[in-house]
């Protein structure tokens, strides 16, 4: 590790702690329905959706209600993706004739999309038309960010309000977000990103003709609009298949501790969002603590292995030391621009956040730099997180943690002056239950079946980690690929899009059920006798009850991949 | 028992009920009795964790089976499936041993209950001798002396004096008579005295002493509602671990190894949070027993958990905070008398006024000024008795009227009397003093001339001032209800410490303090005894009746204090948290406990084909057997050595939720993370040692 390195981390770090207040601000007012600066400009056309959609603003929604128009509007945002995909090759800006994606694929990818995981088993750049990209990817990389946004204001609200029926209005939720939040970032940063030297065009691939007289094809098309929805909105999904790693992507060092803060913005200001609802910021800070506590020892864990270097290189006198001519450590898999330190960090926010971007390959990291992107989002993405679900899930594990030390001080467990009850702890209970159930059942089933195994490319505990990985990331709705998993095949096409679809709604449907019933019930005066959840005590808490109630289930798995390939690293097997 | 060692506990009621050994040869025994037969199904299924232990060890046992019907080795299998029963086991006894202590009692009242017969009242006046189980509602009873009162009831006719110790555990005598606060008496009850006609007011088997004993055996014991969601979570964790474990079989085979049933087996049972799953009922069961003890009936568990949640504490100025009687403190003369003069007014107005205020001025002034009672028959005197009509009383001796009584009272019957009688213009100031200072003045005059001003005091309870602040540290505010007026009233407020007062109370306002601190989202406890609060004690979150207290009033209350206690409002608070907080602190540990056990059982499974993962063992455990045999035998003995701390509670002091926690986190939490690791380690040296693996 050198310092230049950790400068950069405790940079970016710095970049987020300051954005999370004003952004927190300006989103707690947005959906509270006040003024902001852009209200000016935005309202008319806010009132004109609802307007040509028939909805009225005023309309207070039942969880179920408001669960149900989730659940609606992204069944039918499935099958618009579904039939842009299959009539690609009917539909206009398709200036390279891309066909119909076939009917698999295209029902993984549009459940990928649909759930803000945008796991790719495609290739943009040689599969999908500029329309598709636009029109089908592009667009759910808005609303399914706006959809998990929504979600969490739902629960917040269930936990602000007081003795109310409803959690607000989804649609109300949906528009506000896209409208005032997404859009306005995206349209300024996209320019950043043009001017930095991302491409942005609905032109042909460009042929050129290299110096030692070669033609090449240089894919481009409208990559800056894409490029900063999908790690504003964490959705990941590249325009190109080398994702970040690609220089259109990701030209250089700037763009990309853009891309990095753009991640976590949201998933920080959320929290701060949290603790204005609940009329004690402190709350809020208190996850905020949490999360970059599990933060800076992933970042810090991934970046000490990389930098390390493989042990087995050294002993063949490779001189792995960081110096002013090389980076150092493990650079395979790595881009020379962006080094070990952003490398290393970039792989931990994108796996913090439910993002799957990524700028280097996680299949090359050293073991147990790779087990950090598998535990971020094995402890289901709660580290600032997937817009929206980074905050809810956090906050599902708050309420556990609550449970379990809130007796200590002898009184029933309260959150934020909500009682935490019998029902609340079943909702709670079913929707983290959902994680291990499906990346260790799925994981179970593929490593024990012929063409699940085939899949893989490397022997042993690194082609066992390559499959936990997948369903790990498709869960917890990252989309980040560790690479070496041929994921283009029935079986992984299916069980894949299955556990994105069970890792999304499986949590969604009881995390609203808690929300509902914590907006029913009475807010409870707080006194010095009041567990205290505004505090570092609690933030210890909070991350022990996380690491061993969400951590320690994975412990088995882990230790069969990434861990022993570790130890079997230090004794001289590679894999 | 932990609390009577903690200055909440200040004043402990004299009487209450000998603590007796946890481990009472006769309770130990019956416990391990009754621990094998809850491993009935049937019964076991209300513990979910444990029962799935069950299943666990009933599978693990015929696997067992099979594999010595083939011939196998199985050695390390037996010695497994021992330790898995093992673990039901010790759960049930912990519960066991818990109930048995309340069953003892249970069998002692119901002795009571078999023996009454009753003396039902004809239409003609004469009676018929019934069994007391066939009194219906409504029934009129004779009882008379030496008769067990038969059912609960009201008195309709007659005085006497009753013997509760039955109940209670008091010795002393109570009085019982008809109209009234004193109307309703408790079947089981023995009358002493004179004989009372007793209308019935509740059917049997819901009589109080049916309650009672339905409470302290603890049979069909409703789960609290806390209980009811940690066994939730319990639940929720143990799917969790279940899926944690049987995937492991298909990434083992993906590996190329292999794991057996009875390690998966193990591994999931050490996992799942058997040590709270055992306790958890024990823990609630003691935690209603220790109110037992406390001579407290809580009428449902909830109110115990309520208990914990308390905000707020309405107290009841006389006999809570202050001593029940006001005593006289001072003499204070108007100009031209003297301090000699007053004092023998005063306590010539005083000879014949038995009331406890009366004989306080007798005492000041034989304390003060040296006058020795006078008898009163030697005087010739005339004593006018107290009547609500002149709020005053006296005595005409020889020619004079000596009259004491509330200042106003007294100011009419001067001037009334004497139509040119001066009243000194210091009167009304002293008047004002003493009641700004919180005391009740009382005017003394003599022959229509205000002679002074006697300063009735309020004596707060010594050591309440540190108990309220203890509560105030707790995050519980304490407000003081008191019929005084507002500038009495807070003078008392002031020196008790309490942090807030309501003067001039009515039941009304009583029940209207308690919605409004309710809808501030705060939970309330009271007590009362009367008729009239009853509103407010079912409005209450918890509602202690006194059981000297009105039949109305019992009912409405979701606890009964039998002895009538009113402080005790502050030691139940500390009970009810208490039980919760043991309830989080076994929580706490039993998931801390996991951490070390997956380093003991992880390496072990996956050593065998992974030789590095052996790097894992950091306990340096002597083979893969002793490991696992290790880890579930500390699993099992855990619950044994916990079983003293679940039934006494954990330690309990007054303080702030966050100093509880931080104390609570370092010896329960990073406690829970540590003490497996050490135990397991020593376990593995003793199996290895004598041989067991």
């Amino acid at each position: 590790m050198t310092a230049n390195g950790l400068i950069q981390i405790a940079l970016f770090s710095a970049i987020v702690l300051l954005v999370t207040r004003p952004l927190g601000g300006y989103m707690t007012r947005v959906f509270n329905g006040d003024y902001v600066f852009l209200t000016p400009i935005l309202r008319p056309i806010e009132m004109l959706f609802y307007k040509l959609a028939g909805v009225d603003e005023k309309d207070d929604q039942h969880w179920l209600r408001y669960g149900g128009a989730m659940l609606m509007f992204s069944v039918a945002g499935f099958a618009l993706l579904y039939a842009i995909l299959r009539l690609q090759g009917y539909l206009p800006f398709n200036p390279q004739g891309f066909g119909a994606v076939e009917p698999m694929l295209a029902f993984n990818t549009a459940i990928s999309f649909v759930t803000n995981t945008n796991w790719q088993n495609y290739g943009g750049e040689t599969t999908l038309s500029y329309f598709t990209q636009m029109a089908g990817l592009t667009v759910h990389n808005f609303v399914s960010a706006a959809t998990g946004i929504a979600l969490a204001m739902a629960f917040i609200r269930g936990f602000s309000r007081a003795s109310a029926k409803g959690l607000g209005n989804f649609w109300v939720d949906l528009t506000r977000c896209s409208l005032y939040v997404l859009l306005p970032v995206s349209i300024v940063v996209g320019l950043f990103f043009i001017w930095q030297g991302m491409p942005q065009t609905l032109g042909a691939y460009v042929n050129a003709t290299t110096i030692e007289g070669a033609h090449q094809t240089i894919a481009v098309g409208p990559v800056a609009s894409q490029e900063v929805i999908k790690m504003f909105g964490t959705n990941g999904g590249g325009f190109f298949n080398a994702n970040s790693t690609h220089p259109f992507e990701n030209p250089n060092a700037i763009t990309n501790l853009v891309q990095m803060v753009l991640i976590f913005a949201i998933g920080a200001a959320l929290t701060n969002v949290f603790g204005r609802m609940v009329k004690n910021e402190w709350q809020g800070w208190a996850l905020f603590g949490t999360m970059s506590v599990l933060f800076l020892v992933g970042a810090l864990i991934a970046y000490h292995f990389e930098a390390a270097g493989n042990p087995n290189i050294t002993a063949l006198g490779v001189d792995q030391a960081a110096s002013a001519l090389q980076a150092g450590g493990n650079m395979e898999g790595k881009d020379v621009r962006f080094g070990i330190a952003n490398s290393a960090l970039f792989a931990t926010v994108t796996t913090d956040a439910s993002c799957g971007a990524v700028n280097a390959w996680h299949d090359s990291f050293t073991p147990l730099a790779g087990l950090v992107p598998l535990v971020n989002m094995e402890l289901g993405e709660i580290i600032f997180g997937g817009v929206g679900s980074g905050l809810y899930g956090m906050l599902l594990f708050a309420i556990v943690a609550v449970f379990i030390a809130g007796l200590m001080v002898g009184r029933t467990p309260e959150y934020v002056g909500k009682k935490i009850e019998g029902y609340d702890v079943k909702m709670t209970a079913l929707a983290i239950i959902i994680l291990p159930f499906s990346i260790l059942g799925f994981t179970a089933l593929a490593s024990s079946l012929p063409f699940g195994v085939s899949s893989i490319a490397n022997a042993g505990p690194h082609g066992f980690s390559e499959i936990l990985y997948g369903f790990s990331s498709t869960t917890a709705n990252n989309g980040s690929a560790f690479g070496g998993l041929t994921g283009n095949t029935p079986f992984y096409n299916i069980t894949l899009g299955l556990a994105m679809a069970i890792g999304r709604f499986g949590m969604i449907v009881p995390m609203l059920a808690v929300a509902g019933s914590l907006g029913r019930k009475k807010l409870v005066a707080s006194s010095v006798g009041t567990f205290p959840t505004d505090s570092g005590l609690f933030v210890a808490i909070l991350t022990a009850v996380i690491l061993i109630v969400g951590g320690l289930t994975f412990f088995p798995a882990l230790s069969l991949g990434p861990i022993v390939e570790h130890f079997s690293m230090i004794h001289g097997t590679l894999y | 028992m932990s609390l009577a060692h903690n200055p909440m506990a200040s004043e402990p009621s004299s009487h209450r009920i000998k603590t007796s050994s946890l481990f009472r040869g006769d309770l130990v025994r019956q416990a391990i009795v009754d621990s094998l037969v809850k491993l009935s199904p049937r019964t076991l299924v209300k513990n979910p964790v444990m029962f799935v232990v069950e299943i666990v060890a009933a599978l693990t046992t015929i696997l067992l089976v099979r594999d010595l019907a083939a011939g196998a080795h199985v050695g390390f299998t037996v010695q497994i499936v021992f330790w898995l029963w093992f673990t039901v086991i010790f759960a049930n006894f912990a519960e066991a041993l818990a109930e048995g202590r309340g069953k003892a009692q249970a069998d002692a009242l119901r002795r009571t209950r078999s023996e009454a017969v009753a003396k039902l009242l004809q239409k003609n006046g004469s009676y018929e001798i019934v069994p007391a189980a066939e009194l219906k509602v409504g029934d009129v009873v004779l009882v008379e002396v030496n008769d067990l009162i038969p059912s609960d009831g009201e008195v309709i006719d007659g005085v006497a004096s009753v013997d509760e110790s039955a109940i209670t555990g008091e010795s002393a005598p109570v009085i019982r008579e008809s109209g009234g606060d004193r109307s309703a008496v408790t079947g089981g009850t023995r009358v002493l005295s004179d004989q009372i006609k007793v209308r019935i007011t509740a059917a049997q088997g819901s009589t109080f002493l049916d309650r009672m004993i339905h409470l302290v055996e603890g049979a069909e014991r409703q789960k609290t509602p806390n209980e009811i969601a940690l066994n939730i979570l319990l639940v929720g964790l143990t799917i969790i671990f279940l899926f944690a474990t049987v995937t492991i079989p298909s990434f083992v085979s993906y590996a190329g190894g292999a794991v057996s049933v009875t390690v998966l087996v193990a591994l999931f049972v050490t996992l799942i949070p058997t040590t709270i799953g055992a306790l958890l009922s024990a823990i609630g069961i003691a935690g209603m027993d220790r109110l037992v003890k406390f001579n407290v009936l809580a009428m449902s568990g909830r109110a115990v958990e309520a208990a914990g949640d308390v905000d707020t504490l309405l107290l009841d100025k006389t006999g809570t905070i202050t001593l029940g009687n006001r005593v006289a403190s001072e003499f204070v003369t108007m100009p031209g008398v003297s301090d000699h003069e007053l004092a023998d007014a005063a306590q010539l107005s005083s000879l014949s006024d038995e009331t406890p205020e009366g004989r306080s001025i007798v005492v000041l002034a034989k304390e003060k000024y040296g006058l020795r009672g006078r008898e009163l028959a030697n005087l010739h005197a005339k004593f006018i008795p107290f009547s609500a009509q002149t709020r005053m009383s006296g005595i005409d001796i020889d020619d004079h009227q000596i009259r004491k009584g509330a200042a106003d009272s007294i100011l009419k019957f001067v001037t009334s009397n004497v139509p040119n009688a001066i009243v000194p213009r210091e009167f009304q100031q002293i008047v004002d003093k003493i009641a700004r200072a919180g005391g009740t003045p009382l005017a003394v005059s003599k022959d229509g001339a205000i002679l002074g001003v006697i300063h009735l005091k309020d004596i707060v309870k010594g050591g309440i001032r540190e108990r309220f602040a203890a509560l105030r540290r707790m995050g519980i505010r304490t407000i003081m209800i008191t019929g005084d007026n507002p500038l009495t009233a807070a003078a008392i407020a002031a020196e008790s410490g309490v942090d807030d007062f309501l003067a001039q109370a009515t039941p009304e306002d009583k029940l209207r303090l308690i919605r409004e601190e309710q809808a501030k989202g705060k939970l309330v406890a009271m007590c009362g005894d009367g008729t009239n609060d009853a509103p407010a004690l079912a409005q209450a979150d918890v509602g202690v009746a006194m059981q000297t207290g009105t039949q109305a009033a019992r009912e409405a209350g979701n606890m009964i204090d039998l002895d009538s206690d009113p402080t005790k409002l502050i030691e139940i608070v500390a009970i009810g948290k208490q039980l919760l907080m043991t309830r989080g602190t076994l929580t706490t540990f039993s998931i801390a406990n996991d951490v070390a056990k997956y380093f003991a059982i992880i390496p072990a499974m996956f050593a065998v084909f992974y030789p590095q993962l052996g790097v894992l063992n950091i306990m340096h455990l002597a083979t893969p057997q002793s490991a696992i045999l290790s880890a579930i035998i500390f699993n099992a003995l855990i619950i044994i050595a916990l079983i003293p701390l679940a039934l006494r509670g954990v330690q309990y002091t007054p303080r702030s939720a966050a100093s509880f926690l931080i104390r609570n986190l370092v010896i329960y939490g990073a406690g829970g993370v540590i003490v497996p690791f050490v135990g397991i380690k020593l376990i593995d040296v003793i199996i290895t040692t004598i041989g067991l693996v």
